[in-house]
């Protein structure tokens, strides 16, 4: 008999309805995950791994920099840090910080 | 309870909309069509360079409608952050493509041009009195900084542009302004309060986008006394209290604070309620003034770059492709030193491979091999000539480059010839900073002219 292969771990991008990314000025980007319903929107606000140590390990950021804030009005969690590279320098991947949601997304959520 | 409706046709001046949707604007009584002409968002090329980022025939197809219908419903029309970057050259580019359309049209118009642009000499004035404070994550700035600046503007907010309307302007063209002023400028000038005026210009910013069809054209926003109301002026979308909720935090880092030359708005106890099923009415935002600042953006020439472009489609190059991108970049990096005859701090070679982790480098976590990359080599140096002649030296380097254990020469898909291709100079920002101003029309100068006939 095969033994059946561990779960893989629930992420932030299973239980959003978006996960998205964009610059906040030259030297800022911004990420929202988008929750459907208030029991996804509790998972990820209270997720006690999705806090400003995770987000910084995650994107190799200062954790001092990052800011979270929570909107059950809406059911959007947001994070918010200084660009690892300022926008357009000679280092920069992505102009417009439109795909650095993706690590957000796939950072696991505790069962 | 007296209102104020303002037309926002598009997020961007050159999006394109409809006549329709201008016409609908009009008819539910729009005192003024405002729009955005630019921002930061695509980079630093546009402030560094002077340059817009629209074609003009694009611009020219939105100010035209725009003029004719503002014209005859005698309404203004307000554009801020004039090509792109709102240096003085977008000012007098927009303003010219005006001067072109009124003639056309047999318009006679009034026309309001504010410059943004800051010379290097007034910022070191500026901070020498000890005036500029750096915003997070800046240091404090250095005349060694103001001196690698191109060009420098200031953000605006909405006094210039009121000043402009009350000169009688019936086009008020912008420099540098923040997203909200152009829009803002509207309901203040007419007395309504500050927090709905400020918020309804962040909910319109962007056109459509606050609605449920974010390619649904522009909005009517209509300010009173208690709050403010969106309706989506195209048919195929609605605003619903979520989707206007959910566009404050577009591109903000803050999703309860927005700071204005004049203050902050605050809408952490905004309420968000439909009228209808196309309709939403937002209440409790609040405006706070504060001493005014002015907001600076600053962008200078940092180098030349070159690139060229390689298909890679075989499996066993896919398999390591962490390796052979290193070994291609670290060799042209030598190659080009020991030929050229540079330095380590002449050059920058990067290899991104796109396919595989071009866009996120050390952060991507995806182990899978990818089933294509296209690799990207750029050199950067002081001069187009020199970033060019690192690319040619790579060219036979990026189409054989094998991995350590190969036994033969593979050769990659270049995408033209020739391989390489000279993409211009590099620009970056440099400015995260304001000024403490005595009013928040300091260091804006308006210029008003009759044009058309």
């Amino acid at each position: 008999m095969t033994p059946t292969p561990a779960p893989s771990p629930v992420t932030v991008g299973d239980v959003a309805s978006l996960v998205r990314s964009k610059n906040a000025g030259p030297f800022w980007q911004t990420l929202d995950v988008f929750l459907p319903d208030d029991e996804a929107y509790r998972r990820v606000a209270e997720a006690p791994g999705l806090d400003a140590a995770t987000v910084a390990a995650a994107y190799r950021v200062d954790p001092a920099g990052v800011r979270i804030f929570h909107l059950p009005h809406i059911r959007v969690v947001k994070i918010s840090f200084p660009r690892p590279t300022t926008q357009g320098g000679v280092h920069d991947r992505d102009m417009h910080a439109g795909q650095q949601h993706v690590p957000l997304a796939r950072l696991p959520l505790a069962p | 309870m007296p209102e104020t409706h303002v037309i926002v046709p598009a997020g961007m001046l050159g999006a394109g909309f409809t006549a329709e949707a201008i016409d609908r604007g009009i008819a539910l009584g729009g005192h003024a069509i405002a729009i955005d002409g630019g921002s930061t968002d695509s980079g630093p090329y546009y402030l560094g360079a002077a340059a817009p980022k629209m074609p003009a025939e694009a611009i020219a197809a939105d100010l035209r409608l725009m003029l004719v219908k503002g014209a005859a419903a005698g309404i203004p029309v307000i554009v801020g952050s004039a090509g792109t970057s709102g240096t003085d050259v977008g000012v007098d580019w927009v303003a010219g493509l005006v001067a072109d359309i009124a003639a056309e049209e047999g318009l006679r118009l009034r026309v309001a041009r504010i410059y943004s642009e800051q010379s290097r000499e007034t910022i070191l004035e500026l901070l020498a009195a000890g005036r500029i404070s750096p915003l997070p994550p800046a240091d404090e700035l250095s005349a060694d900084t103001v001196a690698r600046c191109d060009h420098i503007v200031g953000l605006m907010g909405a006094e210039p542009i009121i000043a402009a309307l009350d000169a009688g302007a019936d086009v008020v063209i912008g420099g540098r302004a923040t997203d909200t002023a152009v829009i803002a400028a509207v309901p203040l000038r007419q007395g309504r309060p500050a927090g709905p005026s400020w918020h309804a210009a962040k909910t319109a910013e962007c056109g459509g986008q606050c609605t449920t069809n974010p390619r649904g054209g522009g909005v009517l926003v209509t300010i009173d006394d208690d709050g403010f109301t969106v309706d989506p002026l195209e048919p195929i979308t609605a605003a619903t209290p979520t989707s206007v909720a959910a566009h404050m935090i577009y591109e903000n880092a803050d999703p309860h604070l927005m700071r204005e030359p004049s203050g902050v708005l605050d809408v952490t106890d905004a309420a968000y309620a439909a009228l209808d099923d196309r309709r939403v009415r937002v209440t409790g935002s609040r405006f706070t003034p504060l001493p005014p600042t002015v907001k600076l953006e600053g962008s200078g020439l940092i180098g030349y770059q070159s690139l060229a472009i390689a298909g890679i489609k075989d499996p066993e190059v896919l398999a390591d492709i962490d390796v052979w991108s290193t070994t291609l970049r670290d060799f042209v990096a030598a190659k080009a030193l020991d030929v050229l005859g540079l330095t380590e701090a002449d050059l920058d070679v990067q290899v991104r491979c796109y396919g595989w982790n071009a866009v996120l480098g050390d952060l991507d976590t995806d182990a899978a091999p990818p089933r294509e990359v296209g690799a990207v080599l750029v050199a950067t140096a002081a001069d187009q000539a020199t970033a060019t002649k690192v690319v040619k030296l790579a060219n036979p380097y990026l189409l054989h480059m094998p991995l350590p254990a190969m036994d033969h020469l593979p050769s990659f898909a270049f995408l033209s010839s020739p391989a390489e291709v000279p993409r211009g100079p590099l620009y970056e920002f440099l400015l995260q900073h304001v000024v403490a101003v005595d009013a928040p029309d300091h260091l804006f100068r308006t210029e008003i002219e009759e044009v058309g006939r």
